[in-house]
């Protein structure tokens, strides 16, 4: 549009504003499939007041605590990667980016020993243990396991976003004039940090 | 004129048709990335798909035409209505208007190129035909086609031993397809509108797609999460909504209607808007009441995604909550009227131009207003709770969403196609189709409710002995339709292959920008920047024309 020059090397038609908008609204669309798991988890929990209370009391608040640290960790070195491409030091961006990356990948292994310890302890969705609790505590763990296995893909497809960042940056498609990509890729990863801000009190911080 | 003629504008360029990118025959096509090729991909998958789904509603009257067993058992008749409605809510008239005519035409009204992420068009697309085939496969795959009915109700849905994951999927995937769709639209409007095309000076069906967007970018997502439950569900029995398990399959219902309320209106508002475009075009006149009717689909938007639970008063809710949902109906309708008004405001002292995209919309304006009525009758809670699930309702949602969504998609084929492939179809023969689909659609539907009236269920294989009389005029009534359908179909298919070429730009006389481009388009549309003119102001630009000249 008329406040960006387009290349004269290529016709494509290039709109930063119109490219930030669609991520909004998919973004926003992304809020609302995840309002979906919330309004189902409000609506248990006003149910099923006491047995979330009782469940929530087997949740590692330690593994919990790390996760967060570590998201809202890697959310503040994507927007630092953004904003040392706006500056024009790639190296800097990109070692940024891979470290966003490992931290995305130290949270699923958290995420994964955390998983691990509850279905030792028997509470997985048809467990012996678990179907002679009470329906709360079923829907709990139910829950549990739904909205934190979503958010987890959420994690990795946003690692999978960020590596193809890295490759752009790499091959200067994504440069301190064209970062938009880039940028995107940071408002996605941002939404997973924000989600998980969420379900860190709901299912850790109830008892 | 001959055909090579035809092919190239005064400035020596070809129409998106002829033109030669860089992939041969239909890659061409499957891998183009022009919003006016995707449209057509669209169209020919979408008819396709409405064929299919029309082919089992004539096997369901069929087999109800008398009692008992007359073609098939109740298990196929189950699969039957239940893809019927699949194939027809979730593959036809959601995708739609929006997918086909929105894709060719929207950014020609707004004067542009193509829409804003046109690679992302093309992968909605491809999406769609994803959740078309995993459609297919639900049916061939051992296990059965699906027998839920359309509305996948818990606890049938993680009970039956048919093909239910493979469905659930292919809705979620269309869904996703959807919203690619709807965020593209949007992002279109507001960034791509040609330098003077103010919010004011779109055409309405540009604000019809617009409310449809935001409709679409809102809801849809609650539909992907629910029915990705319902797989869960099934697969890990979580128990979410298995009330063997605690869950509350109540809770499903409202998460569905969240979704499949507003969907009326993902079905309806686009061909509120192709009304909107086509009353004035054949009147003559400008619209009556433009922002009224703009707004007035941005307020169906709003209050349709608020009405969800009257879907569901028979199910168990509180006297609170079923008025609320009650008045909120009761106001939805005001909108949708307010647009009634203004079309027959319009038509008075118009220069009406009965051509077979007017029929139908007239047709559209007739049958939308039994079906709204009829909506406003099942707002009132006690009348309700004696309809519920009952014929009432399936003609209720049969006036509605065929009589718009279907009649208005019907109405574009008739006023654009010729535009798009620059062929002429025979008017005569499209107008006795007309005649012989609008008096059997009546035929077929309207009996649903005086039966529903007298108690007859719906999704039933039998019945009894006194529904009989209504359900064979119905079945009738179906082939008279169908034959008109198929009679219409025949005649813009011969249009396609053997019609009379055009290159007249302005068929109807629109005053809407994509009456001002070549017929068909060139590839960019514009060889240069459009004037930008009021869309309706037909005298008055008529005037200024004739100064000019």
């Amino acid at each position: 549009m008329s406040t960006h020059e387009q290349t004269v090397t290529s016709h494509v038609h290039r709109d930063d504003e119109g490219s930030r908008m669609g991520m909004w609204l998919f973004l926003f669309t992304e809020l609302i499939l995840f309002g979906g798991m919330f309004f189902i988890y409000s609506v248990y929990r006003y149910l099923h007041h006491d047995d979330f209370h009782v469940a929530a009391k087997n949740m590692n608040v330690l593994i919990g605590t790390a996760n967060t640290i570590i998201l809202l960790t890697s959310s503040m070195t994507i927007a630092v990667s953004i904003a040392a491409m706006q500056r024009g030091k790639k190296m800097l961006s990109l070692t940024l980016q891979s470290i966003t990356v490992i931290f995305g990948f130290i949270f699923l292994v958290n995420k994964y020993f955390e998983w691990t310890a509850e279905i030792g302890h028997g509470n997985y969705p048809g467990s012996p243990e678990l179907v002679n609790q009470n329906a709360g505590q079923i829907l709990f763990f139910g829950l549990y396991y739904v909205m934190t296995g979503l958010h987890g893909l959420h994690v990795i497809v946003g690692m999978i976003v960020i590596i193809f960042m890295m490759r752009f940056t790499m091959k200067d498609i994504i440069t301190p004039d064209s970062y938009v990509k880039l940028e995107a890729a940071g408002l996605y990863w941002h939404l997973v940090d924000i989600i998980w801000i969420f379900l860190f009190p709901l299912f850790y911080l109830i008892t | 004129m001959s055909a090579d003629a035809a092919a190239i504008n005064q400035n020596g360029h070809e129409s998106y048709l002829e033109y030669k990118g860089k992939y041969k025959g239909i890659f061409a096509w499957i891998l183009s990335t022009d919003h006016k090729r995707i449209g057509i991909l669209y169209m020919v998958a979408l008819l396709t798909w409405f064929i299919a789904g029309m082919v089992l509603g004539g096997l369901i009257r069929l087999e109800l035409i008398s009692p008992g067993r007359d073609i098939v058992d109740p298990q196929t008749y189950n699969a039957f209505f239940t893809l019927h409605g699949v194939i027809m809510l979730f593959i036809f008239v959601i995708p739609g208007i929006p997918a086909v005519f929105g894709n060719f035409f929207l950014p020609i009204m707004l004067g542009a190129k193509d829409v804003a992420f046109p690679r992302l068009n093309l992968f909605s697309w491809y999406l769609y035909m994803t959740g078309g085939i995993l459609v297919i496969l639900a049916i061939l795959l051992p296990g059965g086609a699906p027998d839920t009915g359309w509305t996948f109700y818990i606890p049938y849905s993680i009970r039956t031993n048919t093909n239910m994951i493979i469905t659930l999927t292919a809705v979620f995937i269309l869904g996703f397809s959807s919203i690619l769709t709807g965020l593209n639209f949007i992002t279109t409007i507001h960034r791509l509108r040609a330098p003077k095309m103010g919010w004011f000076k779109m055409p309405l069906f540009a604000w019809a797609l617009y409310a449809t967007g935001w409709i679409q970018v809102i809801v849809t997502p609650i539909i992907g999460i629910t029915l990705l439950l319902v797989i869960v569900e099934r697969v890990f029995s979580v128990g979410l909504f298995d009330p063997a398990l605690g869950g509350d399959p109540i809770l499903f219902q409202h998460l569905f209607w969240i979704y499949s309320h507003p969907a009326v209106y993902i079905m309806a508002v686009p061909a509120m808007g192709v009304i909107s475009e086509i009353i004035p075009t054949f009147a003559r006149r400008t619209i009556f009441g433009y922002k009224f009717i703009a707004f007035s689909s941005i307020a169906i938007a709003v209050f349709g995604s608020l009405v969800w639970a009257h879907h569901m008063f028979a199910a168990g809710m509180t006297d609170t909550a079923e008025f609320v949902f009650s008045l909120l109906t009761f106001l939805v309708a005001i909108p949708s009227a307010v647009k009634v008004f203004n079309w027959t405001a319009t038509l008075y002292k118009g220069s009406i131009e009965l051509d077979p995209p007017m029929l139908y919309a007239l047709a559209f304006i007739f049958l939308f207003s039994i079906g709204g009525l009829t909506g406003v009758i099942q707002g009132v809670l006690s009348v309700d709770i004696h309809i519920t699930d009952t014929y009432f309702i399936v003609g209720h949602i049969h006036y509605v969403v065929f009589g718009t969504a279907g009649f208005g998609i019907f109405a574009s084929l008739h006023y654009w196609l010729p535009k798009m492939i620059g062929k002429m179809y025979n008017i005569a023969h499209a107008k006795v189709a007309f005649w012989i689909l609008f008096i059997g659609f009546n035929f077929l539907y309207f009996p649903f409710f005086i039966m529903g009236w007298l108690g007859m269920p719906r999704r039933s294989y039998d019945y009894l002995p006194e529904y009989h009389v209504y359900h064979l005029i119905s079945t009738i009534g179906s082939w008279v339709m169908i034959a008109g359908i198929l009679y219409m179909f025949y005649n813009l298919l011969i249009s396609v292959f053997k019609g009379k070429r055009i290159t007249d730009k302005n068929i109807w006389g629109g005053e809407t920008l994509e009456w001002f481009v070549d017929t068909p388009p060139t590839l960019e549309n514009f060889d240069e920047e459009p004037e930008i003119n009021d869309p309706y102001a037909y005298k008055q630009n008529e005037i200024e024309a004739e100064e000019v000249r």
